[in-house]
């Protein structure tokens, strides 16, 4: 089951740019949340917040309280301890080209030392049948490499890959951008289908992409958070004049 | 080696568009009626086509220099080895001759004409394998702090220094290797060698100079390391950012992250580099010369004196005493040579497989 995600006053800079700049918000367990907003506007960073990842950059910093379940990630753990816990799909496919496709989605297990080989088995099986992907690969998951697969395929195994450590929050990050539109409805409906298991939060740049797979949205505008509300709201009513504008197509 | 010569093709001068369009203003000022002086001056030059020619065959000949060179070395060294290859064929590098009296082999008997590759053989491959020994675990060391650790400040001031170490002359590594190297082998490290790991009979202390395979196989290392970490280096680079932050937001430690999103990624390549490495110390003559000891024998240990391909040569083509003498110089010129370019054609294709854009695929 996911859990749900308190961020108070977040702040984060790349160097001397402030892409973030005091984020309130409260995300709901077990749905999907989309985040919205024209190119720079601090939407990847605040989801590579919620796992630290930001940080991974030698020149970035954070800082606010978020709080992933009753964990303040910023306080009580490590980054290592909050990524096991926080899976990430990321914009491009990266599965890992040397390994086969077993081994791409047990390598987060096999990673921390989990060596159980049935249990292994088991999860991959279940980690690709919910990436809906389990049909297409079944029968070469030892012998084909993650590389070998077609771009949409490819980024159902990195959502595997992020599943098979049992997240209780999923992070994608424009996980439908690179690839084609039936890619994308694949990608889509598999999203409809994981958010009553995990907490996903998805940034996009597609707005009926965000209308279509998530009950809440944000709207982000040069590192702010100008709105955050029911995604049904933000594209019929929204209560700011700037998020008008942009979901009307007049900016962005 | 194979000299890539580009296909040159330079088409035939394009019909120059017609100056000035005919149904253009006509110019209000007479003057400028005339053809201008810049109009006239390029009229008046020529295509350039015999100049163009005659610059494209200059090129091709500069191209096909470094094929002419390598072949010219090769039929070279097979014309001079014939007498050798009459004499001895394959057993020269094979076989060796037992010495009735002493019932001891005979490998390198210039005075009574026996000449087998087999102590030379075994030198360089023993001295090669030892520096690979050393400088691989050294040299994947420093590429994996210089890419994945180092503060960016000394990044570059680091790997310009391990840089510089390929630029230092041989000879100078050699004297260096006589002066301290072999003196503190001999005083302090293989003592602890032959009390350690005499038992292995790898190391004994039959040869008390400080000479041999030992010696001349770190100094190997020593010339190898910056070839070996500057390609490794190379390749861990070309390895996407994207595979590391996968490997990063699985929960991996940096360690973790390493291993399994870049060097795991990059493997290809790096063995490439250390077959570039092997391929450099399988030809070093100057400083393996002044180290190893130079007695054409074959010793089961390290710290015997031995000789290494490149370095007989080195010692004894300028006094060879027959014509038998110097063709097997020569042989064993060309097997080194046959050696080394297979080992570095290898490497390269190595190394190109994974910087040339995507990781290297595994199907």
């Amino acid at each position: 089951m996911g859990v749900g995600i308190e961020v108070v006053s977040l702040n984060a800079w790349y160097g001397t740019n402030h892409t973030l700049q005091d984020i309130h918000l409260n995300i709901p367990a077990n749905h999907a949340t989309a985040l919205i907003g024209p190119s720079g506007c601090g939407k990847s960073t605040f989801v590579r917040c919620l796992n630290r990842m930001h940080e991974t950059n030698p020149i970035a910093r954070v800082t606010g309280t978020v709080r992933i379940g009753d964990l303040d990630i910023y306080k009580d753990a490590k980054p290592v301890e909050i990524r096991r816990r926080v899976g990430m799909v990321f914009q491009r496919p990266n599965p890992f080209p040397t390994m086969s496709i077993y081994d791409n989605v047990a390598a987060g297990l096999k990673l921390n030392g989990y060596s159980n080989r049935r249990a292994l088995d088991e999860i991959v099986e279940r980690s690709l049948k919910n990436s809906a992907l389990w049909d297409e690969v079944k029968d070469d998951l030892k012998k084909k490499s993650g590389a070998s697969l077609s771009g949409g395929q490819q980024q159902r195994l990195c959502i595997a890959r992020a599943l098979a450590v049992d997240p209780e929050v999923l992070l994608m990050d424009e996980p439908a951008s690179a690839l084609d539109p039936v890619s994308t409805s694949k990608i889509e409906d598999l999203i409809f289908q994981l958010k009553s298991q995990y907490t996903i939060v998805i940034v996009t740049h597609n707005m009926q992409q965000a209308a279509r797979v998530a009950e809440k949205t944000g709207f982000f505008l040069n590192g702010r958070m100008v709105e955050f509300d029911l995604t049904h709201k933000i594209f019929t009513n929204p209560s700011d004049k700037r998020t008008e504008d942009y979901i009307t197509g007049r900016f962005g | 080696m194979i000299a890539n010569v580009p296909e040159i093709r330079i088409s035939q001068a394009q019909p120059q568009p017609e100056l000035g369009s005919p149904e253009g203003p006509r110019p209000a000022d007479p003057a400028l009626a005339e053809v201008s002086a810049v109009r006239s001056f390029l009229l008046s030059r020529g295509n350039s086509a015999i100049a163009d020619r005659g610059f494209q065959w200059l090129m091709v000949l500069c191209a096909l220099s470094i094929f002419g060179i390598v072949v010219l070395i090769a039929v070279e060294l097979v014309l001079r080895s014939q007498l050798a290859w009459s004499k001895f064929g394959f057993g020269f590098f094979f076989s060796a001759f037992i010495d009735p009296a002493t019932r001891l082999p005979m490998y390198w008997d210039p005075v009574n004409g026996h000449f087998s590759a087999l102590p030379f053989l075994y030198g360089t491959l023993v001295s090669s394998f030892l520096a690979l020994l050393m400088a691989v675990p050294l040299a994947i060391g420093v590429a994996v702090f210089l890419t994945e650790m180092c503060p960016r400040v000394l990044r570059g001031p680091l790997a310009f220094l391990t840089e510089l170490l390929a630029a230092i002359p041989s000879v100078i590594y050699g004297l260096w290797a006589v002066f301290v190297l072999v003196p503190l082998l001999r005083e302090h490290v293989n003592p602890l060698l032959i009390r350690l790991l005499g038992w292995t009979s790898l190391f004994n202390d039959d040869n008390p100079t400080g000479l041999g395979f030992l010696a001349a196989g770190v100094i190997l290392a020593i010339m190898i390391l910056p070839i070996i970490s500057s390609l490794t280096r190379e390749v861990m680079t070309a390895v996407p950012h994207s595979q590391r932050e996968a490997v990063l937001a699985l929960g991996a430690t940096r360690w973790e992250m390493i291993r399994m999103g870049v060097l795991r990624n990059a493997r290809i390549g790096i063995v490439g580099a250390v077959i570039l490495g092997l391929g450099r110390a399988l030809g070093e003559t100057m400083a393996v010369t002044m180290v190893i000891g130079n007695s054409p024998e074959i010793h089961r240990s390290m710290l015997a004196n031995g000789s290494s391909m490149a370095s007989v040569i080195a010692n004894e083509f300028a006094e060879a005493s027959s014509d038998l003498h110097t063709s097997a110089l020569m042989e064993l010129g060309l097997a080194l040579f046959v050696v080394t370019i297979i080992v570095n054609a290898l490497a390269r294709v190595l190394v190109w497989a994974v910087t040339r854009g995507a990781p290297a695929q595994v199907h």
